[in-house]
């Protein structure tokens, strides 16, 4: 046995590659991504050529796990939580049609939102959907959890979720490691039916998939990831999921909690012991990292008993879970309570100095001047950063593809001009509906597609519509003198301020794509060759 | 054996680099360890930190609990200080003078030392400047971890093994450059904690 030192990320990678897995789909997002750029690593992946290449978003990801996954094979999607709700369709019915080879989706959640733009706990998702989710609390368990995963899929035959949150993803311990296993031989589903979803077999999938769900909390009562610790004061039992159960170890290391504790990281909720933690304990405290998922389930079980947890005040409803907010739960001493200095000042992140957003920014500020503030749409990348101070140059941004369909809406309304700020791999991701919406329609609009060469938000991945934007945008419609390519530079400025108010008189869709590198992409390709 | 070392920086000084150093050296003397990553957005010029727990016992927390943390070890002054509310009452607070500045209402450099000079265990150096004069400019962050290796409860000689390995590939003069710096860093250490 190896002993790896790997993030939650890559330990979970490194679990489904040795577990077999034949193929990882996935579209970058913090927390996420270091799953699939492990397997890109990975020379285990490089030998059995695991499909590891990017996908155009989370939708086609699992739509493609889905597919693997039909043929007999054990495969897996990886994305962030806001990824889910792109794949919220695919998703859904895949618990529906099941899975043939053993089928996982992974997914990241970011509380505290240190790099998305909103919070939100996916466990919901897994009991919407009525599947299995485990939730590792540690990097050893992300590992093992990949096996535990495959297996649960296929002795369900459904799809299974794995929930990580940003500080497991992120965070390196030592991981012991299993030879891999060989890969699921292709097999086709033994119902043919089995992946077809016409409202009448619909109808008894959905009977049969509600039958399950007492299996499915019998497993999670035999799951290796849940267990009940003993406690001596049964003034209070801790119910602590994932994540939080190492905050609330970290509290009593090397003294022995004297409360009860159930550990969960398999649901759907293991009933037995909540049933006993809940007649054992006076009140019951509930740790978990995100929404008050478990904390509103349990309320249902044993209604006269008092919950503690984000509900009733004593842990705030957003943000993080900490050891620090566990003690001051617990009322234990919670150590210095020292403030940051005042002096210290807070130090946003900006656009790199010499990125090619920065130059078209400013070009798109003087285009734009004369019609004052309040006109240009934009999405989610760097970019948005051109929200900040020095440009102010954006004034919306909502998800991924929002920026062109947005533009649409204000322009039917009849703001003009109106314009939508789009990075490339965003584009790739699910600007496409959007562009083609407004070209149906002939809308007056100005979408800036900003070609950087890369997804360069989530540290430069390669995206699916690189090199091929002017050929994508004529292909669908725009006429050829309204797709214009400038090149961001500072001694450009006129030429390209010109470019943008010509398109601006044209009545119709026009695309203008400035493309430069992005510094970082050119400085690692630099260092590398050295 | 326990450590609770916090790294702080802003992106691109390095601070990974030293986490990787002392990470690999924890793991060559038998330790468990777990580090704590920033990625994303901080990447761009913001502030960046690593949690980094040692010990010969088992580590559940991926985060330090607050008040806990036995080393601050900053390449910045102003990250440094960022901290604060994490360090035990005997913690250590070691950091680079030289400030990194990318915002315009940055604080004077004086009033950042007056309050770092507050903690009771403190270390302030001019590790840009000694990486100068060593000719390895790039190595300040090294200088740093040399100054704070008498805190970090790891054997000085692994410590020097593990960056013969961690910057092997760059070339012996990399390696030696870097060493240079860590020896520079603990002299310094050793001349000012009298
Ligand atoms: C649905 C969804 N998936 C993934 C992300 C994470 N994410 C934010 S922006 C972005 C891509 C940015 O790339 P690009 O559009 O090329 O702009 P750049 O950052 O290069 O300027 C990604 C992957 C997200 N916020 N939402
Ligand atoms: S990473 Fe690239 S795209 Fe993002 S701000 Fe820096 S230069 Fe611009």
């Amino acid at each position: 046995m190896k002993k790896l030192m790997l993030l939650g990320d890559e330990a979970l990678a490194q679990g489904a590659m040795d577990a077999g897995m034949s193929g990882c789909f996935a579209y970058p997002g913090t927390p996420s991504t270091e799953i699939m750029e492990y397997i890109q690593r990975s020379e285990l992946a490089a030998e059995r050529d695991i499909h590891r290449t990017w996908s155009s978003n989370e939708k086609t990801a699992v739509e493609a796990t889905v597919g693997m996954s039909y043929t007999g094979k054990r495969t897996m999607s990886c994305m962030k939580h806001v990824g889910l709700n792109v794949a919220a369709d695919p998703f859904m019915n895949s618990a529906f049609v099941g899975a043939n080879g053993g089928n996982l989706l992974a997914v990241a959640d970011d509380p505290s939102m240190h790099s998305s733009q909103n919070e939100q706990d996916s466990r919901f998702y897994a009991k919407f959907a009525m599947i299995p989710c485990l939730e590792p609390s540690n990097q050893q368990e992300a590992y093992d959890m990949a096996f535990h995963g495959f297996n649960l899929s296929e002795h369900f035959k459904l799809p299974i979720m794995i929930r990580l949150t940003t500080r497991l993803s992120h965070s390196r311990a030592g991981v012991e490691c299993r030879e891999p296993m060989p890969e699921n031989e292709l097999k086709l589903p033994e119902d043919p039916n089995q992946f077809m979803l016409l409202p009448a077999f619909s109808r008894k999938k959905y009977k049969a998939l509600i039958a399950l769900q007492p299996e499915m909390e019998k497993a999670s009562e035999e799951s290796p990831f849940n267990w009940y610790e003993e406690g001596t004061d049964t003034s209070l039992g801790i119910i602590a999921c994932g994540l939080a159960y190492n905050y609330l170890k970290e509290v009593f290391v090397g003294k022995t909690c004297p409360y009860p504790i159930l550990k969960i990281s398999q649901y759907p909720l293991p009933r037995t012991y909540i049933n006993r933690i809940m007649a054992e304990c006076d009140k019951i405290m509930v740790l978990e990292e995100g929404q008050p998922l478990v904390e509103e389930m349990i309320k249902g079980y044993m209604p006269n008993t008092k919950i503690i947890g984000r509900l009733d005040g004593t842990f705030s409803r957003d943000g993080e879970m900490n050891p620090n907010k566990v003690m001051v739960a617990l009322g234990l001493p919670e150590g210095t309570d020292a403030p940051v200095p005042e002096v210290v000042t807070g130090r946003p992140p900006a656009l790199c100095v010499g990125c090619p957003h920065s130059d078209s920014f400013r070009a798109l500020n003087t285009a734009i001047e004369p019609y004052g503030p309040g006109h240009v749409f934009s999405d989610i990348g760097c970019y948005t950063l051109g929200f900040m101070p020095p440009y102010h140059a954006i004034n919306t941004c909502l998800d991924m593809g929002a920026s062109i369909p947005m533009a649409k809406g204000a322009s039917a309304a009849g703001l003009f001009p109106a314009v939508a700020v789009i990075g490339d791999s965003t584009f790739s991701h699910s600007g496409m509906t959007g562009l083609l919406d407004c070209i149906y329609d002939k809308t007056n609009i100005v979408v800036i597609i900003l070609d950087n060469s890369t997804t360069g938000m989530t540290g430069g991945q390669d995206y699916t519509a690189h090199n091929r934007l002017e050929e994508i945008c004529m292909g669908m419609g725009i006429e050829k003198e309204h797709i214009r390519v400038i090149t961001p530079l500072s001694r450009l400025h006129d030429e390209n301020v010109k470019v943008i108010e010509e398109e601006f008189a044209y009545n119709g869709v026009s695309v203008i794509i400035p493309r430069r590198e992005c510094v970082q992409t050119l400085r690692r390709k630099a260092s590398k060759k050295k | 054996m326990k450590k609770d070392i916090i790294l702080a920086g802003v992106g691109g000084q390095g601070i990974l680099t030293i986490a990787s150093v002392i990470g690999a050296a924890a793991i060559e003397e038998g330790l468990n360890l777990k580090q704590a990553e920033v990625h994303g957005m901080s990447q761009r010029g913001g502030d960046v930190q690593s949690h980094l727990r040692i010990s010969d016992q088992p580590i559940y927390s991926d985060l330090i609990p607050m008040g806990r943390c036995d080393v601050i070890l900053s390449v910045e002054p102003m990250e440094a200080l960022r901290y604060v509310p994490y360090l035990s009452e005997e913690g250590w607070i070691i950091t680079n003078k030289t400030p990194f500045k990318n915002i315009n209402n940055y604080p004077e450099e004086a009033a950042l030392y007056a309050e770092a000079e507050k903690v009771k265990n403190h270390l302030l150096i001019d590790a840009d400047a000694i990486a100068k004069e060593l000719g390895s400019p790039r190595s300040m962050n090294i200088v740093i971890l040399g100054a704070a290796s008498f805190v970090l409860g790891l054997n000085y000689e692994g410590l020097k093994t593990t960056i013969a390995k961690v910057f092997g590939r760059k070339g012996e003069a990399v390696v030696n450059a870097n060493i240079a710096a860590l020896d520079a860093g603990r002299k310094i250490a050793a001349d000012k904690v009298k």
